[in-house]
């Protein structure tokens, strides 16, 4: 008997699942010390509090590295082709609404290859959850920079450094009109998994932007905000409500103009009542005012707001033809129009 | 003007030679309809297709119209032809050549005239010719008095001025009025061949319903036209095609991409599950996606994606998620989907993909048509990377194929390719339509039981792995396009598993011709000449071949559904004749295949101007191979 409990959570209550019953039996191949083992874990702490059965819940990813996603989760899975997840995974959720489906994917399988069908995911605001791992490098290929690399990147393809300025994953999202878009780091377990939580109970696209670091191919990409002397400093957590202190409550950020200023309390007069109250729901414009910032980087949830959802529109729009329509007879159908008799 | 619907409803009924015309009895005619892209010359052959049709009449029709949606008015790039042939018999082509040619402008004359033949009925709008056109049209004097038409029938009529005189008062503006003369050319045409105008009338009325005046206008000169003809001077003649003896039944016109979305819905319905289509906008296969979108009530979901990689990539998603899917696209955008249709070979899963071709390479010619995406269809993709590939052959027989390729699909677990091409799928026949209570259920087994569950076990029978539908529990699995474990399914890159999954996936589809019916053979089993052809150039062989053997020749003809795999018949069928002659729209595609399989030494036909065969140019190329 299948269970009769469904994604929106009704239904009756499965039984609880741990960790472990995420895990595939697959032995995971990804390079020693690679951020991805970090992602994994956490989506696999994250799943049993979802409470939705295994078997409802769909991993599809693209290629890279972060592609093989899909074989260690003990889900259903579907690796597919470069950079075409997000349209297969669209197709399924049009189809099957009833599916929890996620999106395993890199910089390069999501905005170089497949940067046609992401923005169009996001637009649609298909029920898809997103994981980009972003290491700014193709890791798969051996080295070659990526769409997010910076410029001057040295790399395989690069050897006198890259010409072309990089996509910010976040405004790209943003302009995309994406419902949700957030940022969390491999080394931080706890943060990232409070962002993929949040991912999978929003309506419509999640996007999360996972810093992910190749230790192989772009080792310390991100240590710059990671690293333990400078992260306190260089880490802005984007708390919706709260507002934008870092630096172990040194400093803050206050708009100005267009411009995400950082500020020191207590310095010139500031205090926290001059300081930007982050809001989730703030029109795209002030997300994308943060998404800019680099000294320090914002991590967290940029924005999460409610928009009519790809797969309801389609569900609604079909249930209105039926009841107009009844439901359609191929007897009619085939019998429409002029038609003859010859005797 | 309240006479004039009055006047509409008794005209048909009172069609019969009226006492001062000559009444001629002919068996067979074909017309050319040809004006501005803006003239409306679509329709009016629409229109005079299904008066023929609900005649009685056998008929095939071929559209033919520029890439350019309105090609500057009035020049020769912007000229729109429809041609249609109907008779007494069985009709295999829309004809050879017209003997009837129907010119709204200059343009049309000087680009359709070489085609009509000598002592052809001309029929030409006198009112587009003025000195604007004929220039635009390269007419240094106007063709109709300088006498250079002299070997034709021509009827000159001022169609234009015409219509203009029966509407006014209508209320309709000069523009709206310049529109209507096309129906007042209907209105003859309907007239001169004894046609009824009501089916028309019907079409006129649910398509204006919501302009009363410009449904008058058109009601008004179409009857007009019919009148016109009956009473005018001018036409001597009123023939009469007499019914076709054709099977029993209830018909309807069809055109390909029609008859190819209806055989989606029907299988849809007869596999029992959701059918989704993802597709993107491409001449000539964007109508098969403009019907689909209206059926929502068929449980089919229908999703215009970004591009032509993404519509293949969603059906291959629907089809992971235990889905009837398919996408429809021409060669252009088939190229594009040739690596999602390797996952879909890969991870063994149904799609049906539906190539409407046209002519190539690149943007080629896309309104015109062409058979060139054979090879594309059969080993077009990286690696070995086999799959089943179906062509139609008729407007008609798109509908079965598509119902035979979705089954196909469906039982052995593979994309199918299904080839159309521009000229039928615009083309159109009549169908005896099928009994919807007795199409063939599409059989879909998903495997539910997670007792030893392996992801690439085969049926013994058909070879195909199971489906399985994700929300079954206890069958969580993952597959994907790296090599996998041929009974696991899980990634493997061992070589000798690689080398037994590629003969396995090559095994599996050339297992499909066990379920070919024995290959028919149309004439005798042996012969001096075998044509041999595919898809949509089934008419004109057949009618090449007809005549070929009424004369006595030793011709015999067979024509390919499945292209691959092939028949395992084939080899012995052709072993019967001395000669292979394979007639397509490319430079011999199929040939190349039948040729490197048999070791047949296969001549060609080959044509590719972007048009359909004809007859006679089949009849004396194949009599080349007679002597």
């Amino acid at each position: 008997m299948s269970t009769a409990f469904k994604t929106d959570g009704t239904g009756s209550p499965p039984p609880a699942l741990t960790r472990k019953d995420f895990q595939s039996d697959q032995e995971v191949r990804w390079c020693p010390g690679c951020g991805d083992y970090s992602i994994l874990a956490q989506v696999q702490k994250v799943m049993p509090e979802l409470g939705i059965p295994r078997e409802n819940i769909v991993f599809i990813s693209g290629i890279g590295c972060s592609s093989r996603f899909p074989y260690y989760m003990n889900t259903y899975g579907f690796h597919t082709i470069h950079g075409r997840a997000a349209a297969i995974a669209t197709g399924l959720k049009m189809t099957r609404p009833d599916l929890q489906v996620w999106v395993a994917t890199g910089d390069g399988d999501s905005l170089s290859i497949g940067g046609n069908h992401f923005i169009h995911m996001l637009r649609r605001n298909v029920d898809l959850k997103i994981l980009l791992f972003n290491n700014r490098i193709y890791g798969l290929t051996k080295g070659q920079y990526s769409p997010t690399s910076e410029m001057g990147k040295k790399a395989k393809s690069t050897p006198y450094g890259s010409i072309d300025a990089p996509f910010n994953p976040i405004h790209l999202a943003l302009g995309a009109g994406a419902t949700f878009v957030a940022r969390s780091i491999d080394v931080e377990p706890v943060h990232l998994q409070q962002v993929i939580s949040r991912a999978a109970k929003h309506k419509g696209s999640a996007l999360v932007e996972i810093f992910q670091n190749c230790n192989v191919f772009n080792d310390g990409a991100f240590s710059h905000i990671t690293e333990k002397p400078v992260k306190d400093d260089m880490e802005l957590k984007l708390e919706h409500g709260k507002p934008l202190i870092f630096a172990k409550g040194k400093k803050g950020i206050r708009l100005n103009q267009f411009q995400a200023e950082v500020v020191t309390l207590g310095e010139n007069g500031i205090t926290e009542k001059d300081l930007l109250v982050w809001d989730e729901k703030a029109a795209p414009e002030l997300p994308f005012i943060l998404g800019s910032l680099d000294k320090p980087t914002p991590i967290g949830v940029f924005r999460a707001v409610e928009r009519p959802v790809h797969h309801e529109l389609e569900v609604a729009q079909s249930q209105q033809v039926l009841a107009q329509k009844g439901e359609g007879s191929l007897e009619k159908l085939l019998n429409a129009g002029d038609t003859w008799s010859v005797n | 003007m309240k006479a004039a619907p009055m006047e509409t409803q008794t005209a048909p009924k009172t069609v019969g030679p009226p006492p001062t015309k000559q009444h001629e009895e002919v068996s067979n005619v074909t017309i050319r309809f040809c004006g501005d892209s803006g003239d409306g010359m679509q329709l009016t052959g629409t229109e005079f297709t299904r008066a023929s049709a609900i005649a009685g009449n056998d008929l095939q029709t071929f559209p033919d119209y520029p890439a350019e949606i309105r090609a500057p008015a009035g020049t020769l790039p912007g000229v729109s032809g429809f041609q249609i042939q109907f008779s007494n018999a069985q009709v295999f082509t829309p004809g050879d050549q017209p003997d009837v040619l129907v010119a709204m402008n200059p343009a049309a004359l000087k680009t359709n005239l070489p085609d009509l033949v000598s002592g052809g009925i001309l029929i030409v709008n006198t009112g587009a010719f003025n000195e604007n056109n004929l220039q635009k049209a390269g007419y240094k004097a106007n063709p109709i008095e300088d006498g250079s038409l002299s070997k034709y029938r021509v009827y000159a009529v001022d169609i234009s001025k015409l219509t203009d005189l029966a509407l006014e008062g209508s209320g309709l503006n000069a523009k709206e009025t310049g529109r209507a003369k096309n129906m007042f050319a209907l209105g003859l045409m309907l007239w001169m061949y004894g046609r009824p105008t009501e089916p028309t009338l019907r079409y006129l009325k649910s398509k204006f319903s919501s302009k009363p005046d410009i449904l008058k206008g058109n009601e008004t000169a179409l009857t007009k036209g019919y009148h016109f003809g009956e009473t005018a001077e001018l036409f001597a003649h009123q023939y009469e095609v007499k019914k076709a003896k054709i099977p029993s039944g209830k018909y309807r016109n069809v055109s390909g991409n029609e008859a190819v979305a209806m055989g989606i819905l029907a299988a849809t319905k007869m596999s029992g599950l959701k059918g989704f289509l993802g597709s993107y906008p491409i001449t000539p296969a964007s109508d098969i996606l403009h019907e689909l979108s209206k059926y929502k009530n068929f449980n089919f979901v229908t999703f215009q994606a970004e591009d032509e990689i993404a519509a293949a990539a969603s059906a291959i998603g629907a089809a992971f998620g235990g889905n009837l899917g398919f996408t429809t696209s021409s060669g252009p955008g088939i190229a594009l989907k040739q690596e999602a249709i390797g996952l879909a070979v890969m991870t063994e899963l149904p799609v049906v993909i539906i190539n409407i071709q046209r002519g190539g390479p690149s943007t080629g010619l896309p309104t015109k048509t062409e058979q060139a995406d054979l090879l594309q269809a059969v080993v077009g993709r990286n690696g070995e990377c086999p799959l089943p590939v179906i062509a139609a052959s008729t407007p008609s027989d798109c509908f079965e194929t598509v119902m035979e390729a979705a089954q196909m699909a469906v039982r052995y677990m593979t994309p199918v390719i299904f080839l159309s091409d521009g000229y039928i799928a615009n083309g159109q026949e009549p169908w005896l339509i099928p009994d919807a209570k007795k199409l063939k259920a599409i059989e879909v087994k998903f495997r539910t039981d997670p007792t030893n569950f392996k992801v690439y076990e085969r049926d013994p029978k058909t070879m195909a792995r199971a489906w399985v539908r994700p929300g079954t529990p206890g069958l969580e699995h993952r597959i994907g396009g790296i090599e996998k474990d041929q009974l696991t399914g899980n990634v493997s890159y061992d070589p000798l598993n690689h080398e037994a999954m590629v003969h396995t996936r090559q095994a599996k589809v050339d297992r499909i011709a066990q379920d070919y019916p024995p290959t028919e053979i149309i004439g005798d089993k042996t012969g001096d000449v075998l044509v041999l052809g595919w898809g949509s150039t089934f008419g004109a062989i057949t009618q090449a071949v007809t005549e070929l053997r009424a004369k006595g020749k030793k011709v015999s003809q067979v024509h390919l559904r499945h292209l691959n795999p092939l028949p395992t018949d084939l080899g012995q069928v052709l072993k019967g004749f001395k000669r292979v002659v394979i007639p397509e729209m490319n430079l011999g595609q199929l040939r190349m295949l039948i040729r490197a399989k048999y070791l047949v030494d296969a001549a060609g036909i080959n044509k590719v101007q972007g048009k359909p065969f004809k007859v006679a140019e089949l009849v004396s190329r194949i009599q080349e191979h007679l002597s």
